[in-house]
């Protein structure tokens, strides 16, 4: 089991506190920071694949279908890929509270 | 074998970096260290030494460089003296927690203001916290051999710290002396291959400097704590290994004539070899004195300390460095907390002297000798003065 | 639009180096132009990261953003720090001591540490002549302590520091033009970029790896919570910036400039300028001047491409 972030001792940190696994911060969530979130009307999705380019999280990727679609874990809901899409797949709606 | 040479200490230091096959070498000019990196410019330049040499445009740059190049797992030196010590101040700290081993010779100037480049240990004293481990030279031999062997101790993988080499500006950088050359097969030999463990490096991707807020800031500054705590040990390993490989052994704490002394005086740097004449001559007219002298200057040698002050009754500390409204110089203040705790500790006097390239003469500290007990007698706040002032 | 086409998206290298889980605000540009500069980029680079913004976002402990070699050492030397790091490869490599894999040295910084604090470092840096790239991300303050201006912050705009008031219009200052005084180095690769324009961006990203010598280029990357701007505006104000002429983009390669996305037919500055909080501020007058600026600079530039 790992150690919680406040759990970590001195001894547990790398020499010079170096981190040795790359893109860590993958296990961090920041999908809960979000207070809209994206909804998809994938029948006009042309999967240009313009919202993954502009998505600040680089959350989007492609679904089953072929689709881009955020993934919710990090999506902080900013809704740039609303704006940006060029066909307007992508609807933001309120999180419920 | 090697040969004895002549030749003035700033070169010395320099043939040593040389000798060490440093990888790069990141420096910016600067009175009395300019001897040092012009030297290391030119056996750069000549080809007799392969490495870079990144003429940086500040002793900020000079430092940070040497930090990427450190961190990429180059041998990396550097030298500097006075303002550009101040300069790299912030830099000077990222090096020691970053872990990141490099050596650098430090020409000890006087701080401005007024202006003032020669020498004296005011640069030494404010960067006493920064993480490093100090070494304070006395003479140009071990100007040269610390160089050599403070690239075995930064880099073992146990210590990974960086090192400063001090010697005293112009007093020692500029004089000519007949120093002991190593072969370089003996050199390297000595000094491993340096493999830093966790470089930069695209096979294994690392993230060096990240940001700690408060629930783990604490625990990064144990652990640099207890590294350089720890390396006190390894340090004197390895100069014992220099010892029996070059014949020249060195401690933390060196003492001098002090079978038996009454009154100990204290010196950091190439002012020992001036208290050695005075100590020969008071020990010629009878007197009961001895002379310590501070090689290691961090990690602090403690019980090294305590060990060598014995049964003195009086000790004298002598700074070449004021700490402006403190508790007297800062090596006294430091060396009489270190006794603080023993038993039967000596009365501790300070005098701070030889401020900005001032002569401190073998009569001065016969002076200090006669004038220690005054002092230490009168119970004033604070037990030291400074001395050969004019009033 | 970038006229490559949308489809050419999904052409663009999946490789992002700058991994989801940061903890960049909600819309940052930033962290957007890092991630296309990141896929123009690949993995055989390492970063030297000033303070800032995207160091802070993206390497608290014990976790790191990036898939890539990186390092922080403090806010003002990453210049410094990419010099040693590119004579340590070079000698590395020379003497056989690592193996020679072409690993370019990137370093970054947002405009406070590359105009103001960092300046003097990154000018040494280039003038020596280092085989590195220098990425400017430009949000135009100090954002990651609170929104203070810096020499970037343009003409008018209210930050903490340069706040509008009764005797203020803001910021007093015109933006300084750090690509201009870069250029005037005479180094081989200098270049405007904006993320709004990804492909545009990919492209100077990888000419200025490619150069042999030092390459700069200002990122322009907006910043939603300094400017106060709406969160999913951050790529269309970066469009705006281009296509009103407030921030062109171009490239100077050996001295000789060229406009890349030319904004014509230019719109008014007041498009761009209407949709930020910063310049709310400002009186029909004042965005009068500001227009009159844009388009007496973008004359001078392009003044530029023809000599």
């Amino acid at each position: 089991m790992k150690k919680l972030e406040n759990e970590l001792t001195w001894k547990d940190l790398e020499i010079g506190c170096i981190v040795t696994e790359p893109g860590s911060t993958r296990e961090y969530r920041t999908g809960d920071w979000r207070s809209q979130r994206p909804t998809y009307d994938f029948k006009k999705c042309i999967k240009c694949g313009l919202c993954s380019i502009y998505c600040p999280e680089g959350c989007i990727g492609q679904n089953a279908e072929g689709y881009f679609q955020s993934n919710l874990f990090w999506c902080k809901g900013c809704g740039i890929c609303s704006k940006e899409c060029p066909t307007k797949v992508i609807s933001m709606v309120n999180e419920e509270a | 074998m090697g040969k004895r040479v002549g030749i003035e200490v700033s070169l010395a230091i320099a043939e040593a970096a040389k000798m060490a096959d440093v990888d790069v070498i990141a420096a910016y000019p600067i009175t009395p260290q300019t001897h040092i990196v012009e030297h290391m410019a030119e056996i750069v330049a000549n080809g007799d030494l392969d490495a870079e040499y990144i003429p940086v445009e500040s002793e900020h740059s000079a430092m940070s460089a040497c930090l990427g190049s450190s961190a990429t797992g180059a041998r990396t030196f550097t030298a500097t003296a006075g303002q550009g010590l101040e300069l790299m101040h912030e830099v000077l700290y990222v090096a020691s927690a970053m872990r990141l081993p490099i050596v650098m010779a430090v020409a000890n100037r006087a701080l401005s203001s007024p202006l003032n480049v020669w020498g004296d240990q005011s640069d030494l004293m404010a960067v006493r916290d920064v993480g490093w481990i100090q070494i304070i030279c006395e003479n140009g031999q071990e100007a040269f051999d610390h160089t050599i062997c403070s690239f075995r101790i930064a880099e073992d993988n146990r210590v990974l710290l960086p090192v400063m080499v001090h010697c005293d500006g112009f007093y020692l950088t500029h004089v000519v002396e007949p120093i002991e050359f190593p072969t370089q097969e003996e050199v390297t030999n000595f000094i491993p291959k340096f493999k830093y463990p966790l470089p930069l490096d695209t096979s294994k991707p690392v993230s060096m400097g990240c940001f700690a807020p408060t629930f783990i800031y604490t625990e990064a500054k144990k652990a640099q704590e207890v590294n350089i705590l720890n390396s006190k040990k390894i340090i004197q390993e390895h100069w014992d290994a220099f010892g029996k490989a070059f014949g020249r052994y060195y401690h933390p704490v060196e003492s001098y004539r002090t079978e038996g002394a009454k009154t100990l005086l204290l010196t950091l740097g190439s002012f020992g070899e001036t208290a050695m004449t005075a100590v020969d001559k008071m020990r010629d007219e009878g007197k009961s004195v001895g002379l310590l002298k501070l090689r290691l200057w961090r990690p602090f040698p403690y019980q090294e300390l305590r060990k060598a002050v014995g049964n003195a009754e009086n000790l004298i500390v002598v700074d070449r460095a004021l700490s402006f409204g403190g508790c007297g110089g800062p090596a006294y203040s430091e060396v009489r907390s270190a006794l603080y705790s023993e038993k039967n500790h000596p009365k501790v006097v300070g005098f701070v002297a030889g401020l900005g390239g001032r002569d401190i003469t073998v009569t001065e500290f016969e002076n200090m000798v006669k004038r220690a007990p005054q002092i230490a007698n009168t119970g004033a706040e604070n037990e030291y003065e400074m001395f050969g002032v004019r009033e | 639009m970038d006229n490559i086409g949308v489809y050419a998206a999904r052409v663009a290298p999946k490789f992002d180096g700058l991994a989801p889980g940061h903890r960049a605000c909600i819309g940052c540009g930033e962290a957007l132009a890092v991630r296309i500069a990141m896929k123009a980029m690949g993995p055989n680079i390492i970063i030297a990261n000033a303070t800032g913004c995207m160091e802070v976002i993206s390497s608290q402990l014990p976790a790191t953003g990036w898939d890539v070699p990186w390092i922080h050492t403090l806010f003002e030397n990453n210049s410094a720090v990419a010099s040693g790091i590119e004579s340590a490869l070079k000698v590395l490599e020379r003497k056989g001591k690592v193996p020679a894999r072409g690993t370019k040295v990137v370093a970054m910084g947002g405009d406070g540490a590359t105009s103001d604090i960092g300046f003097q470092a990154l000018s040494g840096a280039l003038e020596r002549g280092h085989d590195f790239l220098y990425l400017m991300f430009d949000n135009e303050a100090y954002m990651n302590t609170g929104i203070q201006r810096s020499s970037a912050t343009p003409w008018g705009a209210s930050t903490t520091t340069s706040p509008a008031g009764k005797k203020s219009i803001g910021q007093k200052t015109q933006k300084k033009n750090m690509a201009a005084i870069v250029a005037a180095h005479e180094i081989p690769y200098v270049a405007t970029a904006c993320p709004s324009y990804p492909f545009d961006m990919m492209e100077k990203v990888k000419k200025g790896l490619a150069v042999n010598g030092p390459a700069f280029i200002n990122v322009f990357s907006v910043c939603p919570t300094g400017w106060r701007s709406a969160v999913d505006l951050s790529v269309r104000l970066g469009r705006l910036a281009v296509q009103t002429g407030v921030f062109p983009l171009y490239e100077v390669v050996n001295g000789k400039y060229k406009i890349t996305v030319e904004p014509s037919p230019m719109r008014p500055v007041q498009d761009y300028l209407k949709l930020q909080g910063r310049f709310r501020h400002l009186s029909e007058n004042d965005v009068k001047e500001i227009q009159e600026r844009t388009i007496h600079e973008y004359n001078m530039l392009k003044a530029r491409t023809t000599c």
